[in-house]
């Protein structure tokens, strides 16, 4: 009997009992050092697209609901969830959805083939970045686009093509995530209020002259655009007209004076014109 | 006294951490080695965790051992109650790290509940009742033991990392050449047998 009791219920008692110990300090501690997680945040998440692309600045949907319910970020600061997902978070923490413009990114390019003139013949890697790297690509614009599809890779959301050797951005695709603008080596790409239909196609602050060279749709600096804007919307500094797109009233003038056809209608189809 | 005693501390280490490394001697351990070695950045944050780990379980289970195990004669419970006190102990540092250190929680987090079921957390237990190593002892050991299965972790990403992009052949690709390159690791490591007159 005593036998059965050293060999049964003492390792039962030793081992239950070291258990119920740490059951017991495991049960305290849960509930002394509970962390409170703000149900809000969430729910906020719930909503949130989920693709932790950054493009709101934080590192993911999670840091930005948190940021949102922190109060730190606006409850639409999320780009891709755009309006639709903004009301949503708004409701959540009780707040007023504070209208702000849809962005888009924009090309600022128009050099497609035989338009634009080649340096030389590139059999690199075909990256733009490293095009850009040797001699600025093989471009004869320094400033036109390489046409090798980075910011092709970096869409998240399969809105850049390329097309005739420059990248074409499908504005209904675009989720204004700014992957693109950073992946970008020549800068081209920048974001733009979706409403406004008038761009400047062109980067170039080369002089006139040299620009006529290298391309036939690049912006020489003339002014005439300045000159025709109703609204003083359009300044020239560098060689290159600049649109304000807080002025900017989509009438159109700008493009019909454009001697080089180096403003375009975004919402026209692409015109591809040979060089001769 | 106090020379040899650096001396003891010293060679206690560095055979913890050469001779007798828990993943590449010892084979303790090999899940991690082989499922989180894809990045050092991970590999490195889970041989912290597992260091930290070993290091606060083999002094509890020293404790447990010698005041309630050995008087009652009761050795044969020691792998239950190891566990047991890992178990608990991985739940415990979860909860006050995630209070206290935040930033720690989250470096860590993805990996503290994957040492509970690591079995190179169970082994230094083990070993340090196997070798009767006292108090001192069992820690010191216990901290080379997690030395060794970090340099080990780090050492095994840095070859896979170079591994991922080398042109070998496709049936070769991912886990084949992992192991393989485990072998050979592990392999490089038997040079130090016999490193210290034992």
């Amino acid at each position: 009997m005593n036998a059965i009791f050293q060999q049964i219920v003492t390792p039962a008692l030793i081992v239950g009992g070291v258990g119920l110990l740490f059951g017991i300090i495991l049960a305290y501690s849960a509930k002394t050092f509970a962390v409170k997680i703000d149900e809000r945040i969430t729910r906020v998440k719930a909503v949130l697209p989920g693709v932790n692309c950054g493009a709101c600045g934080q590192t993911g949907c999670e840091s930005f609901a948190e940021a949102a319910v922190a109060g730190r970020v606006k409850p639409d600061g999320c780009p891709v969830g755009g309006a639709a997902v903004g009301a949503k978070v708004a409701a959540i923490l009780g707040l007023e959805v504070t209208n702000t413009a849809a962005f888009v990114a924009r090309v600022a390019c128009g050099g497609l083939n035989g338009c634009s003139s080649q340096k030389f013949a590139y059999e690199g890697m075909r990256s733009c970045t490293a095009a850009a790297a040797l001699h600025n690509g093989p471009k004869a614009c320094p400033f036109g686009c390489l046409g090798f599809g980075d910011c092709v890779s970096a869409c998240p959301f399969q809105a850049i093509v390329i097309v005739d050797g420059v990248a074409k951005i499908f504005e209904e695709n675009c989720k204004a995530c700014e992957k693109c603008v950073v992946t970008c080596p020549k800068k081209l790409i920048s974001m733009v209020p979706k409403e406004k239909n008038f761009l400047v196609n062109c980067k170039s602050t080369q002089r006139g002259p040299v620009v006529k060279k290298n391309c036939d749709v690049g912006c020489i600096g003339c002014g005439k655009c300045v000159k025709a804007c109703p609204q003083q919307a359009i300044t020239v500094a560098n060689n290159l007209a600049r649109i304000d797109p807080q002025l900017c009233i989509n009438c159109g003038d700008c493009v019909a004076v454009c001697p080089t056809n180096s403003i375009v209608d975004v919402t026209a189809p692409v015109v591809l014109r040979r060089r001769a | 006294m106090i020379a040899t005693m650096i001396h003891q501390v010293v060679v206690t280490i560095l055979t913890a951490i050469l001779v007798e490394n828990l993943v590449l001697s010892k084979f303790l351990g090999m899940c991690p080695f082989l499922g989180v070695t894809q990045k050092t950045s991970t590999a490195a944050g889970m041989g912290v965790a597992v260091t930290f780990v070993v290091v606060v379980t083999a002094g509890l289970a020293w404790i447990l051992n010698v005041t309630l195990l050995v008087p009652n004669k009761m050795e044969y419970l020691q792998t239950m109650t190891y566990i047991l006190i890992i178990a608990a102990l991985v739940q415990f540092v979860e909860t006050v790290v995630r209070k206290f250190i935040p930033p720690l929680y989250k470096a860590l987090g993805i990996y503290l509940p994957l040492i509970t079921t690591n079995c190179a957390v169970l082994g230094v237990p083990l070993l340090n009742t196997a070798k009767n190593y006292d108090l001192g002892m069992s820690l010191v050991y216990s901290f080379g033991a997690g030395a060794g299965f970090t340099l080990a972790l780090i050492l095994f990403s840095g070859v896979r990392e170079r591994m991922d992009r080398a042109d070998i052949p496709a049936t070769l690709k991912g886990i084949p050449s992992a192991l393989f390159a485990a072998t050979l690791v592990s392999m490089s490591f038997f040079g130090f047998q016999g490193l210290f007159a034992q």
